[in-house]
């Protein structure tokens, strides 16, 4: 490794074959480069997607209704479910030992709001105070909705940054100022941040107070819970398809609805949705180091094929070296020594090139499931060895072959 | 320094078998110059690669120096080319992208020495063969005559036992052969045994011993009365 005469040697068989040496690392520097973006990518994916599961808490359960589609115990199909507190109230009674969170949502529909003679086109969301943790949002000032606001139809409002931002524009404090909802005032009383913005967009009132004020009677849009976290992925996967199943059991008998009308209702768990996509994931990116193996194999093949010629050419010089009294593995480990070295330096140089291209662009990357694309220091680690045992194999069976070569015969050899 | 006793070797060319050696019996003493004649085919070449350790006898025995050489691995066969012998070849054999320096120094570099080291001693013996000044050529700005003398510089280099000269003039014409051949005359004045393959006469007529070959048998072996290629010149 250390010895300058076989550097010197190799320095002298690349020099002589420029182009050759070139094309070869080319095809490997390719490969490594492939197989890193592929990488990037797949761990883009990941983040992407970690993201998207981010904006709600990982083990809440949504259940929405729908119309029906079948016919069922005399009732035409083409029915409108509607969810009613008493539905909430029952599945809360019926499963409440598994709940951590839970709470209805009701959307109140047109209604003029208004913050002094500004008007706001801004959703309004009548929920419970457990939604805060439902939906993840993290209170920036003020407080959330609670059973006190709950139990008094208290006209209080939480909003979003993104409005608070918009509206009040940094000139004066929301908390404590009045927007009128379809004339009725509502007191700020909480500013939430959430990771993205659409959903900062949001205006959330008590779930009674919207029922009571807003024509609701006892109809609810939504309702959602959370489970409480389990240490283990595939358990908390489990529990949460098992309470899914449960809930949407309970929703179709209440409702009278075919137990395999999948239009009636839709009962979505976020941790089933994870583990479909993690598992895709997982998919991909064995798909991806597959691809990216295969693409280094192609160079491997390329460099060995080239190290062959580059035998055949120096078929003499070997003989003559090995009359001098060059050993065997001299001669191959100056082969081995060339094809590893040109493997490294193009293999690396890949590397380099599209671990910079990561570095640079992959934060810039926004496109939906794929974020921040990068390749973290094991990966690169896991690379530059394969990369080494490329080399290695690229130059063996050239390497091995030069130095069976008869030595008369080498020397024949014109 | 060289005793072989009942040499045979023979080809396998398909499902014939070539017999090309059949019992060869001679010994060289030290500080003789032997010619080994004969037409193409009578089996010179493979003598010489025997002797050579390039290629192994079927039968018969060959000891060097002493030493009997059988049953070589690849590396121990490399490590006594190294140390015992040197090799001039018909077509020269330098490595062509190396200088004449680094030729002469290769088979030095075989044998581990330092890098300054093998310089030193490469440059001793191409100025022994006359081209100092030609030490950082390479083999393709030399003539014919020129590259055989650094192919005698590199045999010489590592001090070995015997120099074995496979038609070291055939590539050349016969000015130039007698220079080479005046080379090889005072090499062996030094004292080194030396074995000539050759085919033509006057070459053989500058040895002291010619061996004549015929079909893969030794039919004459006498001493002759040498002629100095200085004579020629």
């Amino acid at each position: 490794m250390f010895d300058l005469e076989r550097w010197q040697e190799i320095f002298d068989t690349i020099r002589k074959n420029k182009l050759r040496t070139f094309l070869t690392g080319v095809s490997v520097a390719s490969g490594i480069f492939m197989l890193v973006i592929l990488l990037g990518f797949g761990q883009g994916m990941q983040n992407g997607i970690a993201y998207e599961f981010e904006e709600d808490a990982s083990t809440s359960v949504w259940a929405w209704p729908g119309v029906t589609s079948k016919e069922f115990k005399g009732l035409n199909p083409g029915r409108r479910i509607q969810f009613r507190n008493e539905n909430y109230e029952n599945a809360g009674m019926l499963f409440g030992e598994s709940i951590e969170y839970k709470s209805p949502r009701y959307f109140v529909r047109n209604v003029q709001v208004n913050y002094g003679k500004e008007s706001l086109v801004y959703g309004i969301q009548g929920v419970s105070g457990n939604f805060q943790f439902i939906e993840n949002a993290k209170m920036a000032e003020g407080r959330f909705i609670n059973i006190q606001d709950e139990a008094s139809t208290a006209k209080i409002a939480v909003i979003g940054r993104k409005i608070k931002q918009d509206v009040f524009q940094g000139k004066v404090d929301p908390i404590g100022e009045l927007i009128t909802i379809s004339g009725i005032p509502f007191k700020i009383v909480g500013i939430y941040t959430e990771t993205r913005d659409r959903e900062e967009e949001r205006i959330y009132i008590p779930i009674t107070t919207a029922q009571k004020v807003f024509n609701g009677a006892d109809r609810i849009n939504n309702m959602s819970f959370t489970l409480p976290p389990v240490e283990n992925f595939d358990e908390a996967v489990v529990q949460a398809i098992s309470f899914k199943d449960n809930l949407r059991t309970y929703l179709q008998q209440a409702h009278t609805v075919a137990p395999d009308d999948n239009s009636a209702m839709e009962v979505w768990s976020a941790l089933e949705e994870a583990k479909r996509y993690f598992s895709l994931i997982g998919n991909i990116k064995f798909f991806f180091w597959f691809v990216g193996i295969c693409t280094i194999i192609a160079g491997v093949v390329g460099v060995s094929n080239i190290m062959l010629i580059v035998v055949k050419e120096r078929t003499r010089e070997i003989g003559i070296r090995k009359a001098l009294g060059a050993k065997p593995w001299s001669i191959i480990g100056m082969i081995l020594h060339e094809a590893i070295f040109v493997t490294a330096i193009s293999g690396f140089a890949g590397l380099i090139f599209s671990m910079g291209l990561l570095e640079i662009v992959g934060p810039y990357v926004e496109v939906d499931y794929v974020m921040n694309p990068s390749v973290n220091f094991n990966v690169a680690l896991a690379t530059v060895f394969v990369l080494i045992l490329a080399g290695t194999i690229a130059g063996f069976f050239p390497a091995w072959r030069a130095a069976h070569i008869h030595t008369i015969d080498a020397l024949r050899d014109e | 320094m060289i005793e072989i006793k009942d040499l045979h070797k023979s080809y396998k060319m398909g499902s014939n078998s070539l017999h090309v050696l059949k019992g060869i019996n001679f010994s060289v003493e030290e500080g003789e110059l032997v010619a080994i004649m004969g037409s193409s085919g009578s089996g010179k070449s493979t003598l010489l690669n025997i002797l050579g350790m390039l290629d192994e006898a079927d039968e018969g025995e060959y000891m060097l120096d002493d030493i009997p050489i059988k049953n070589l691995n690849e590396t121990k066969a490399a490590n006594y080319r190294n140390k015992f012998l040197g090799f001039i070849f018909q077509s020269f054999n330098l490595i062509n992208y190396k200088t004449a320096l680094e030729n002469v120094a290769l088979p030095l570099y075989y044998q581990k020495m330092p890098r300054k080291q093998r310089q030193e001693k490469a440059l001793k013996y191409l100025e022994q063969v006359g081209l100092k000044e030609w030490s950082h050529h390479l083999p393709s700005e030399l003539s014919g005559g020129q590259k055989q003398r650094v192919a005698i510089a590199r045999a010489m280099v590592a001090e070995p036992k015997v120099l074995l000269a496979d038609e070291l003039t055939g590539a050349l014409d016969s000015k130039t052969s007698y220079e080479v051949m005046e080379l090889i005359q005072n090499i062996n004045d030094q004292g080194n045994t030396i074995l000539v393959v050759t085919h033509e006469p006057d070459i053989a007529q500058m040895c002291k011993r010619i061996v004549h070959l015929k079909d893969g048998v030794i039919v004459k072996d006498e001493k002759v009365k040498q002629v100095r290629a200085t004579a020629h010149v």
